[in-house]
């Protein structure tokens, strides 16, 4: 726990057939990773479009994982090279757009890999919460309302 | 009969939307003897205190063009919503921000740093900035205020229809036009309100004359590298265009000779975020044999951010950069 109180609110797309069972592993084996993630369930990684990526961070999260069969292993044969293909351009264009580089983070876990997953979780929660809080749509304020005499010196 | 009230304005934008009004040539002669002209500052003189004047909703039908950039824009905005019937929003920039949604990777500050003082070709050693408020003896000069967001024409006002187009095409605005009147004179209906109006169904892809064939691409290249087939899809020669997150409407001018699309229209109907739909399928053709390569390949787009919203970036779901 912080100084500051501050926990990273967390979204994580997981696939159905690896990741998400590997999380379900993780929690019959009673291993004990932050409760910081709320979990979501997609058929496949490659399913998780950049979209979803953006709508979580425009309301509110933090950081967002996505976890995926490792590659070979998907069930729809090749979605999780879709997501390896779609991933580090997403993640330039979110550092364009002013996101520290680790706000969104790819993980191979398989549904054999509960510890692999509680680690992965524990690390992001971390890693989040020395970043600090993203709060994407608190920069939207009312400029209409401020219009007054700017400062603009030199 | 007494004619309807027409009104056009441009906020943040480059008066190409004005012009492109003119390019449906004769039918303006139409558009004449259908409507007042009550109010548009670029083809005629009218001040905004005439604007002010009038009652509310004696505008039937009004253009909005250009994005809100600063307190003006937001101003007769605001009069502009209350004084009409119908308020459209005309072009790129005021349905997505368009080109000048792009100063949303900087703040204002930092822009009028850039121009003032940074520019290699400035000169300007004594910092002078331009004041909003400047006394002179004849009184005081206002500037508007420049806003650090610019903002769509629907983050601000309520919006009647969306019309994309960087500009519109001049048979999609006359189609428009024929609609607005018909319906006004009675004699039709207006779409339901929040449609996007002057676009066609599916994508700027469908209306491209290109070959396509399947989408494979092992490298991105750009127009001036090579000499681009003349016949196959833009795409599969590995130029990003951005037809397959674009809407249809344009009659796919652009690749028609040899440019690849850059997504005016905006989204087709059912995508939410452009930028992030292009950023999807690109990812989805890339034909590689492993994570890493596919991921070298992809690594080589220069600007994702410019080249996916280049004319979406204020009305994205991020909406701009942190800065």
């Amino acid at each position: 726990m912080s100084d500051n109180g501050f926990e990273p609110r967390l979204i994580g797309f997981l696939c159905r057939w690896c990741s998400y069972n590997g999380a379900d592993l993780a929690g019959t084996a009673r291993l004990k990773y932050p409760p910081n993630m709320v979990p979501i369930k997609t058929n496949c990684s490659g399913r998780v479009e950049p979209t979803h990526i953006m709508k979580a961070f425009a309301d509110g999260a933090d950081g967002v994982i996505i976890a995926g069969c490792h590659p070979g292993d998907c069930h729809y044969i090749n979605g999780n090279y879709r997501t390896a293909g779609r991933f580090p351009l997403m993640e330039k264009m979110l550092e364009q757009l002013g996101l520290e580089h680790g706000r969104v983070r790819l993980e191979w876990v398989s549904a054999a890999e509960g510890d692999k997953f509680a680690r992965v979780v524990s690390e992001f929660t971390e890693e989040i919460r020395a970043l600090g809080p993203l709060g994407w749509s608190g920069q939207f304020k009312d400029e209409a309302a401020a219009v007054a005499p700017e400062a603009v010196t030199a | 009969m007494s004619k309807f009230k027409f009104a056009m304005y441009w906020a943040g934008s480059c008066g190409g939307c004005e012009i492109a009004l003119l390019e449906i040539q004769a039918k303006i002669i139409e558009v004449d003897q259908n409507y007042d002209v009550v109010f548009w500052p670029a083809a005629a003189d009218f001040k905004y205190k005439d604007l002010e004047a009038y009652d509310d909703d004696y505008i039937d039908v009004c253009l909005f063009n250009g994005c809100i950039r600063n307190s003006e824009n937001e101003h007769i905005a605001n009069v502009l919503r209350a004084k009409s019937k119908v308020l459209v929003a005309f072009g790129a920039c005021a349905t997505m921000g368009g080109i000048p949604g792009l100063a949303n990777v900087s703040s204002a500050q930092e822009i009028k740093d850039l121009v003032y003082t940074q520019a290699p070709s400035v000169d300007n050693p004594d910092k002078v900035y331009p004041q909003e408020h400047f006394t002179v003896p004849e009184g005081e000069l206002d500037l508007p205020h420049m806003y650090d967001t610019v903002k769509t024409l629907a983050q601000t006002v309520d919006v009647d229809y969306f019309m994309p187009g960087c500009p519109p095409e001049a048979h999609q605005i006359a189609g428009v036009l024929d609609v607005v009147t018909a319906a006004l004179k009675g004699e039709g209906a207006l779409p339901a309100k929040g449609a996007t109006i002057g676009v066609a169904p599916k994508s700027c892809c469908d209306e491209c004359e290109r070959v396509k064939d399947e989408k494979k691409i092992t490298a991105f290249r750009r127009i001036w590298e090579f000499f681009p087939d003349r016949e196959k899809c833009l795409l599969e020669q590995g130029v990003i265009c951005m037809g397959p997150a674009t809407a249809a409407g344009c009659g796919a001018r652009c690749t028609s000779v040899g440019m690849a699309c850059r997504g005016c229209y905006g989204p087709p109907e059912g995508v939410v975020d452009q930028g992030a739909k292009m950023l999807s399928t690109l990812a989805s053709i890339i034909d590689a044999p492993d994570p890493d390569e596919i991921a070298r390949i992809a690594a080589t787009v220069p600007d994702p951010l410019g080249t996916f919203y280049r004319f979406g970036l204020a009305g994205s779901l991020l909406r701009r950069a942190r800065v």
